[in-house]
């Protein structure tokens, strides 16, 4: 009784349309939200949910209980699912409604396997520069290196409060402070004010503070932490660890902003003691700790050979970016140049790599800045659900309407 | 007779129309300066070779927002207005700039930004109180510049209405400077002896230049004026005006005039280009007729040989210019429309096929201009919101065009020339902004994407439209007149019902290719961003129609207010969404834009809440117990 009754609801077009209209719903809100919370935090909070307690629109609360995307997703899979188990059956008249909904559920299911298993990374280099690693654009990692031994702690362990003992470390870590984003300034030898956060390596020269998230996706957050590193016979002291001082690009930026203020040469000086690394001894070894954005090795390599960046004639309109990069894999022997442009990613190994962002041109070339390149790497296993489902939807309304035009025009022929 | 007259008068009326859009195709006559043979020279500009008259038209639409000068605004409509081509404005700015600089063409309508300049108020004698000349802002030129500087460093989206027009009209001065130092520099008085000066200058110029640099003796005179010359030129060149100068032959780089005199320090090649622009325009600024027509010729003929390529294409985008297909496609739409609106009143046949003719007439010129346009541009037909706009209105009117040879009812034909009149008047404003046949951004650098994503889902729009101006048919003529009969409103819902389901393939199709083209450029199928939201929003919208006319939830007056409604959606998703950016922040609210579509949004509903009126209280239909 309740089985049918549940059969039936699950079954119904009713039900379809109640989603439909949450859906439309829900987009219209997650895309007003953007506004105020940035398109990142609106995906997570309207779209990669289950249920959504209350809208925040234009500075406003307004208290309400709405099925998040992945509820509407679900529920759509369940009903089109039943529905067609049920009710439907498989005639040539309905062929085309089969079509168009075999589309839909692929693309669902698509959707949803992407979420779960896409990884977006980056690679940075300039010309000349090998990397046989992707860095995560949003993620970063505290790593201890002795000798070629690396161990990565992921910095969303890094808790204020905790302490973190890891088997391959001589020594425990006591996470003081931890700041998502942070700015940063240097410590200049005669003008400075104030002690030092704390006495110890990188902080020496360059104070640290927290500030606010970034909301757009072509930002990014740069995180700094406080630490206390002690080993069994007492503590380390604390150090200050911070994204600005492991990314290589960030240094870049750092040198770039204060040429105009101190000159190219303290500036150089100013990137090279960021970039130094940190290290304790403890037992004997010798352990260089840095907060890096999180990598994912390859096995293979790419060589950034060249970055062109043209613009049309006479105007500053971007015609075409262009990196060319050698791709080498010792595994299978590969060895070759490759082209990735806007609009014409390489696919290799599983990843894909897109055209990004480019410092090259003659804007870069005037500004004394190394022609460098950034792709972006995609992971995702399903990345052909979407082609299958969008011909098969193609293909399903086609028919579907062509069905019933074709009935009309005999219909109205009769008349 | 009067079936003759019935028979005849549809051809005979749409022949006349025609007659009319071909006699204008025909070149004006110059009468003594060849200014229309002077809008055919060859330039780069916005990156593209084109005509001097697209740079003419599209700078004098940008300043002052219309193709033709009028240099005396100030009087009355009776009087006689001295009126000047955009090619005759042109030529005096390039080249006779101390007239040119005297004529009222910079609008500027915000009247805090008018105290700010210390502009004329209106009077009869030299100003309308909406246009003015260089002259009389340039007094205040040096606190605007630092006012721009000052408001640029705002977020757009933060910027407030004077703000805003502070930076519109800044950039408004800064092309006139372009194009006024694009021939010669702005300040010289008699360029070609000045030019023959600087070229007999070079060499002990460069000589003394070297021996300053290595501290030996050198003539102070000579180093300073030949330093003074670069400079000038080097101030010319950071303008970037328009690229004049040709290359040494068909597959080189074309220079702007600064750029090619500092080049020629440097022993490249001097084109011969440089020297004979400057005889043409000392001849204009001498007002003489023949040397200029002379001069210019002679120009023409040394750019023949290399260039008959670009001048060839310069030639085609003329006659496009003069053509103005879209503008002329417009006023036979409303002249058809009003014809189709009046046979439903009294039922006429002869309206109605006379109608039909004209918007057949219509829908071939603005075919015409669209496909003019690619061949011109040799890119697929949508490439940017204008050229969207022209598509959405040309894929509508067909769909009218259908409905009407099926129904023959009138009510295509409103529906073609309804839509067909508001998004061309749409793409009309949208031209305002310049060049409408920009160059395409790297990314958008694919004519494969461009084929298949853009007109899918601009078609899935346009049908979109086209349902909801057919709801509002059958709620207007329901709820206002007597002439919706119940065939008339079971073939309206037919036609609804056909135009949604073609929408939902379209708009489907359309917004998944855009996934996948986002996927191949960046590997990211769907990101959830404001303008991909608006086309999903739509597909969804489309299939709850669907399915809710399939599940018996709406019926005949459900659908046509759901489609109706429809209207509401696709204008958020078209141009909601880009206003995003700006329009929901708080300055944002007076952005003209937004206020004509929540006006067209509000109006829409009003619209519905009509259609919801029970059957009563409706003029037609009320026979009927449920429809």
């Amino acid at each position: 009784m309740l089985v049918s009754r549940l059969l039936k609801i699950f079954t119904s077009l009713r039900l379809t349309v109640v989603l439909l209209a949450f859906a439309i719903v829900l987009v219209f809100v997650g895309t007003l939200a953007q506004v105020d919370e940035g398109l990142y935090q609106a995906q997570s909070r309207y779209f990669r949910q289950w249920l959504i307690f209350g809208f925040d629109l234009f500075g406003r609360r307004i208290p309400i209980i709405f099925p998040g995307g992945y509820l509407i997703g679900t529920l759509l899979l369940i009903n089109l699912l039943t529905a067609h188990i049920y009710r439907f059956q498989f005639t040539r008249k309905k062929i085309g409604i089969w079509l168009t909904h075999i589309g839909v559920i692929l693309l669902l299911v698509g959707q949803l396997v992407t979420d779960m298993l896409a990884r977006e990374m980056q690679m940075h280099f300039d010309e000349g520069q090998t990397r046989n690693y992707a860095e995560s654009a949003t993620d970063y990692e505290l790593i201890f290196q002795n000798g070629d031994e690396v161990t990565s702690i992921p910095a969303k362990l890094l808790k204020p409060g905790d302490e973190l003992k890891i088997d391959s470390l001589p020594f425990a870590i006591h996470v003081k402070a931890f700041w998502k984003n942070s700015d940063l300034n240097y410590r200049a030898p005669m003008v400075q004010n104030g002690p030092p956060m704390v006495t110890n390596g990188l902080a020496l020269n360059f104070d640290f503070w927290p500030t606010n998230e970034v909301k757009t996706m072509d930002e990014r957050n740069v995180p700094t932490s406080v630490i206390e590193l002690i080993p069994p016979n007492g503590s380390l002291g604390d150090w200050a660890i911070s994204g600005w001082s492991g990314d290589d690009a960030l240094v870049e930026a750092i040198r770039n902003s204060y040429v105009g203020e101190v000159g190219a040469q303290m500036a150089q000086k100013i990137s090279e003691t960021l970039a130094q690394p940190q290290s304790i001894e403890v037992g004997g070894k010798k352990f260089t700790f840095t907060l890096r954005p999180m990598r994912f090795p390859q096995p293979f390599s790419l060589t950034l050979l060249k970055a062109t960046h043209t613009v049309y004639p006479g105007t500053d309109i971007p015609k075409d970016f262009r990196s060319r990069v050698l791709l080498q894999n010792p595994k299978t022997g590969e060895k070759r140049e490759v082209e990735i442009s806007m609009n014409h990613p390489l696919r290799y190994g599983g990843l894909t790599f897109y055209q990004y962002q480019m410092t090259a041109g003659q804007l870069a070339q005037e500004a004394g800045q190394t022609p460098s390149s950034v792709l972006q790497v995609v992971r995702n296993p399903s990345w052909l659900t979407p082609y299958i489902g969008c011909a098969l939807v193609g293909i399903g309304l086609l028919v579907q309407f062509l069905t019933h035009l074709v009935e009309f025009m005999s219909k109205q022929k009769q008349k | 007779m009067k079936k003759i007259f019935q028979k005849w008068f549809p051809p005979l009326l749409a022949f006349a129309m025609a007659l009319r859009f071909f006699a204008q195709l025909q070149t004006p006559k110059d009468k003594d300066f060849a200014f229309s043979e002077f809008g055919q020279l060859p330039v780069v500009f916005n990156g593209r070779v084109k005509p001097m008259d697209s740079v003419a038209r599209n700078s004098l639409l940008q300043i002052r927002q219309t193709q033709t000068l009028d240099v005396e605004p100030w009087k009355s409509w009776h009087e006689n207005h001295k009126i000047i081509s955009a090619d005759e404005w042109l030529a005096n700015v390039m080249m006779n700039s101390q007239v040119a600089d005297n004529w009222p063409v910079f609008r500027v309508d915000n009247p805090d930004l008018m105290t700010f300049l210390k502009l004329p108020e209106m009077n009869k004698t030299n100003c309308d109180g909406e246009h003015f000349s260089w002259n009389q802002i340039e007094p205040s030129l040096q606190a605007f510049d630092s006012e721009n500087e000052r408001v640029e460093k705002i977020e757009s989206a933060d910027r407030n209405a004077y703000e805003r027009a502070v930076v519109k009209v800044h950039a408004r001065l800064e092309l006139y400077a372009q194009v006024k130092n694009a021939i010669e520099p702005q300040d010289s008085e008699s360029w070609k002896s000045e030019l023959a000066d600087y070229f007999n200058l070079i060499p002990s110029g460069v000589a003394a230049v070297r021996a300053q640099q290595s501290g030996q003796n050198y003539d102070t005179n000579v180093f300073n004026a030949f330093a003074s010359e670069l400079q000038r030129f080097d101030f010319m060149s950071q303008l970037e005006p328009p690229l004049i100068i040709p290359p040494e032959n068909s597959s080189g780089d074309w220079k702007n005039l600064g750029g090619a005199l500092l080049d020629s320090v440097k022993g490249e090649y001097i084109s011969p280009a440089i020297e004979k622009y400057a005889t043409m325009a000392d001849a204009f600024k001498n007002q003489n007729v023949t040397g200029f027509n002379s001069a210019l010729a002679d120009l023409r003929a040394f750019l023949v040989p290399n260039f008959s390529h670009a001048m060839a294409k310069s030639r085609a985008e003329i006659f496009f210019n003069q053509m103005q297909p879209f503008y002329n496609a417009m006023v036979i739409y409303v002249l058809a429309g009003l014809l189709a609106i009046f046979s439903w009143f009294n039922l006429s046949e002869t309206l109605r096929r006379s109608a039909v003719w004209l918007i057949w007439l219509a829908f071939f010129i603005h075919t015409t201009g669209l496909i003019y346009r690619i061949v011109l541009q040799g890119r697929p037909p949508v490439t940017n919101l204008y050229s969207a706009a022209i598509f959405v209105g040309w894929g509508a009117c067909l769909l009218g065009l259908i409905l009407e040879k099926f129904h023959k009812n009138g009510i295509g034909a409103v529906v073609s020339a309804g839509i067909g009149f508001v998004t061309l008047i749409i793409a009309q404003n949208l031209a305002l902004d310049g060049d409408t046949m920009e160059m395409m951004r790297a990314v958008l650098d694919t004519n494969f994407w461009l084929i298949t994503h853009v007109p899918c889902v601009t078609l899935g729009y346009a049908s979109t439209f086209v349902a909801g101006f057919l709801g509002l048919i059958y709620i207007v003529r329901g709820v206002f007149t007597k002439t919706l009969d119940e065939a008339t409103a079971k073939s309206l819902t037919r036609m609804i019902y056909g135009i949604v389901c073609f929408a939902t393939l379209f708009s489907f199709v359309g917004t998944v290719l855009g996934g996948i083209w986002a996927d191949q450029s960046w590997g990211r199928f769907w990101g959830w961003d404001p303008k991909e939201n608006g086309a999903l929003i739509i597909v969804l919208w489309n299939a709850l129609i669907l399915h809710a006319r399939w599940g018996g939830m709406i019926r005949e007056r459900g659908l046509v207010c759901c489609a109706v409604f429809g209207n509401i959606v696709t204008s958020w998703s078209f141009f909601g969404v880009n206003m995003l950016g700006i329009g929901l922040h708080s300055y944002g609210w007076t952005d003209a834009t937004f206020w004509w579509l929540f006006g067209f949004i509000a109006s829409q509903l009003i619209f519905i809440a009509l259609g919801l009126l029970p059957l009563k209280f409706w003029r037609s239909l009320h026979d009927i117990t449920s429809a």
